[in-house]
């Protein structure tokens, strides 16, 4: 990281995205006709930077998990490029990729069904050595050790089972894994979502730390938008499968452009008695994430949108950079100049602002 | 006699309530399981009052006894292995003594339940207006057809769109908000007066669970029950609790109106939480303040506080008394009361000083 940054030019991205699509087909009948998709993920472009943490959130169904293991390549794409360290992994096939999966790496979600039961911690934090026919330095059981002290674990638990480990724990060994060759990006897909609330503390902390010192890159993906704001540098907002916000942390919490992004941060709960009568409006979204095997047309928030005009059902909003560092995909967007200001005609159907826009009591 | 007493209520004064406003009473509740591990303290002594109208949260990690508390409530524990002590009067009638056949006669219609995952708590073989229907005649001797209305009027109230329609859908083809819409539903089908939900929102996304919360909210306003909500997010009882307990291995380490807990918290457990939690209406902190170690084990649950081992300031009351003496709860304020060994003016000044400057 450190001989990278130094470079006076614009920093080379550590990984490149580009208009990345993955449909999954629907199959019916005797005969597996394909008669519909799945769009989870439908052209979404960023860079993830050395040294970065990017947050991925969005609500579920929006193809945050699904684009995360395509970036990691654990999932085939049926379009658009990937290409990590200038490299192009998008159709690498799994022989292929294998040298590559020492510098990527994953953590999940689930630390019960991520961690084989039959396997004990040894085993399964040397099975990256073994599988990269990697001798570590001193040995497989001394860099196990040391990985299970730098996360935190007992190194003589070593021939424990899983079953005998705390969630908490399970993550952290999850984590081990993870770092066990010195990975250079980490794809965390949810790492917390599981965990209790004095033990999540403790697991951010601990990927904070991991990143300080091993100077990590980290693409972490949640539904929790304390916990993204928290650990990320750089924020994408996902909704039905596009990014329609992509920024820096303070510039996105305090100045969202988009109106789903404001939605969403209008109903994250905060935990001040105080602030339920202080809060002067609240942004209530109707009705659900519509279904991304056929989603509305245009500007895919339409449906939901309370500024919703026109040229949202028709023409589809390109991510563009309203701000420095500040990019967004909307034709009427909060905080910004308006992109459409001749379209001033109300979608008929939309909700209006009276509806969304709640006034607590 | 204040209104903040008769809120929260005094520990172990056994029979009903005087007082008619307090609706749910529950004193010294004891729940223990036999294992072949050994007996397990889910519940260890935990009391409150809950008046109509109000909304208590219960607040505490997995494995601290919340969810075992209020199926405790609704006497859903009548199996061999469960032994459950104690008192709990719904109004003028004791729970925990009464027959079976009386408590599930309650069950429902005084009192109804709301739980975590509604796909599991709703039958997927009958559609979902069925089952409301069946739980409002299971309670009144009517016509299906009077049944019927009743339900697709409140798959309405709930915000169900087209209820008529909705009403012969099945759980698998209703979204996971919508589920919990119509669970919400069912629970109120009776007009229950004591409204349970146990992590009512912890699978839904965000936006959605605003909008389930603002319904329990509004149908609370309207139908004037007493309302438990049990979560491990305090951004959630933030949102919607009157009172607040804080529970920790089986006991209740905190008591207060959530004002008082979230303004002047006085259990270092409690301080933990708050320190745990990134917040988003405060400014960006470099490190989150967790609390060490794990929970323990409700078979072994430590001598003295059971919070000890984890408790920063666990060697600031003198003679090692939190090792060796189990902390009763104490009242510190009008009606806020805590279990800790602590002394009160080292507590202020540890608040104070030490713990609020970081959050």
């Amino acid at each position: 990281m450190s001989d990278l940054t130094k470079s006076p030019d614009p920093v080379e991205p550590l990984l490149k995205v580009d208009g990345l699509v993955k449909h999954f087909p629907i199959k019916k009948g005797v005969l597996q006709r394909t008669v519909g998709a799945v769009q989870a993920v439908d052209g979404i472009s960023f860079d993830v930077r050395p040294g970065e943490t990017l947050g991925v959130v969005g609500e579920s169904g929006c193809g945050k998990s699904t684009m995360g293991r395509l970036i990691t390549r654990l999932l085939e794409p049926t379009g658009g490029r990937v290409e990590f360290e200038g490299k192009d992994i998008t159709h690498l096939s799994v022989g292929q990729m294998r040298p590559l999966r020492k510098d990527v790496q994953m953590i999940f979600q689930d630390p019960y069904s991520s961690l084989n039961p039959r396997h004990t911690i040894g085993t399964i934090v040397g099975a990256p050595f073994r599988l990269q026919r990697v001798t570590p330095e001193g040995g497989v059981k001394k860099s196990v050790q040391e990985l299970l002290s730098l996360v935190g674990l007992n190194p003589e638990h070593y021939n424990r089972y899983p079953h005998e480990f705390s969630g908490g724990q399970r993550q952290r060994i999850g984590i081990a894994r993870a770092l066990a060759l010195k990975p250079r990006l980490v794809v965390a897909d949810e790492p917390v979502s599981a965990l209790d609330v004095s033990i999540q503390a403790q697991v951010v902390n601990l990927l904070d730390d991991l990143q300080d010192e091993l100077g990590l890159t980290y693409v972490i993906i949640a539904h929790d938008l304390s916990v993204i704001r928290h650990v990320s540098d750089r924020i994408a907002v996902m909704y039905l499968g596009k990014i329609v916000e992509l920024s820096d942390r303070q510039p996105l919490y305090e100045t969202p452009m988009h109106p789903y992004t404001k939605a969403l941060l209008s109903a994250v709960p905060v935990p001040d008695p105080k602030r339920r009568a202080a809060r002067t409006s609240r942004i209530l979204l109707r009705g659900d994430v519509p279904s991304p095997i056929s989603p509305p047309s245009g500007c895919r928030f339409h449906t939901r949108c309370w500024k919703a005009t026109t040229v949202c059902k028709t023409t589809e909003p390109p991510l563009l950079e309203l701000a420095p560092a500040h990019r967004v995909a909307c034709h009427h967007p909060e905080n910004a100049q308006d992109q459409q200001p001749t379209d001033t005609e109300r979608l008929a159907g939309a909700p209006t602002q009276d509806e969304v826009v709640r006034t607590s009591e | 006699m204040s209104e903040l007493e008769s809120q929260v209520g005094r520990p172990s004064v056994p029979g009903p309530r005087t007082q008619k406003d307090v609706f749910l009473s529950v004193r010294d509740l004891r729940i223990h399981f036999d294992t072949d591990d050994g007996l397990v303290r889910s519940v260890d002594g935990i009391s409150f009052d809950l008046r109509r109208g109000r909304t208590l949260g219960i607040v505490g990690e997995s494995g601290s006894g919340k969810s075992v508390t209020s199926l405790g409530i609704m006497g859903l524990h009548r199996s061999q292995r469960a032994r459950i002590t104690g008192e709990v009067w719904l109004d003028n009638d004791e729970l925990i003594g009464s027959s079976e056949d009386f408590v599930r006669r309650q069950r429902g219609r005084r009192m109804a339940m709301i739980f975590q995952d509604p796909l599991s708590a709703l039958h997927p073989y009958y559609t979902v207006g069925a089952q409301i229907t069946e739980a409002y005649r299971v309670h009144h001797p009517v016509a299906k057809k009077v049944a019927k209305a009743r339900a697709v009027d409140m798959l309405d109230r709930v915000g169900i769109p087209e209820p008529a329609k909705r009403y012969s859908s099945y759980p698998h083809e209703f979204s996971g908000g919508m589920r919990q819409r119509a669970m919400i539903a069912m629970a109120l089908v009776n007009n229950p007066e004591l409204l349970i939900a146990d992590e009512p929102t912890t699978a839904l996304d965000v936006t959605v669970q605003a909008q389930i919360l603002d319904l329990i909210r509004d149908l609370q306003k309207e139908f004037g029950s007493a309302v438990i909500v049990i979560t491990h997010d305090l951004g959630v009882v933030a949102e919607i609790a009157d009172d607040l307990l804080v529970m920790y291995a089986g006991r209740c380490v905190e008591r207060g109106t959530a004002e008082q807990v979230f303004a002047a918290p006085q259990h270092p457990y409690t301080w933990g939480l708050l320190g745990s939690m990134p917040r988003i209406d405060r400014e960006q902190t470099e490190r989150l303040i967790p609390v060490r170690g794990t929970p323990p084990s409700l078979i072994n649950v430590p001598d003295g506080c059971p919070f000890h081992p984890r408790c920063p300031y666990a060697d600031v009351p003198e003679d090692n008394v939190t090792r060796t003496v189990r902390p009763e709860l104490r009242e510190v304020g009008t009606g806020h009361f805590t279990a800790c060994h602590l002394p009160q003016e080292e507590r202020t000044r540890i608040w104070t000083e030490e713990v609020e400057p970081k959050l």
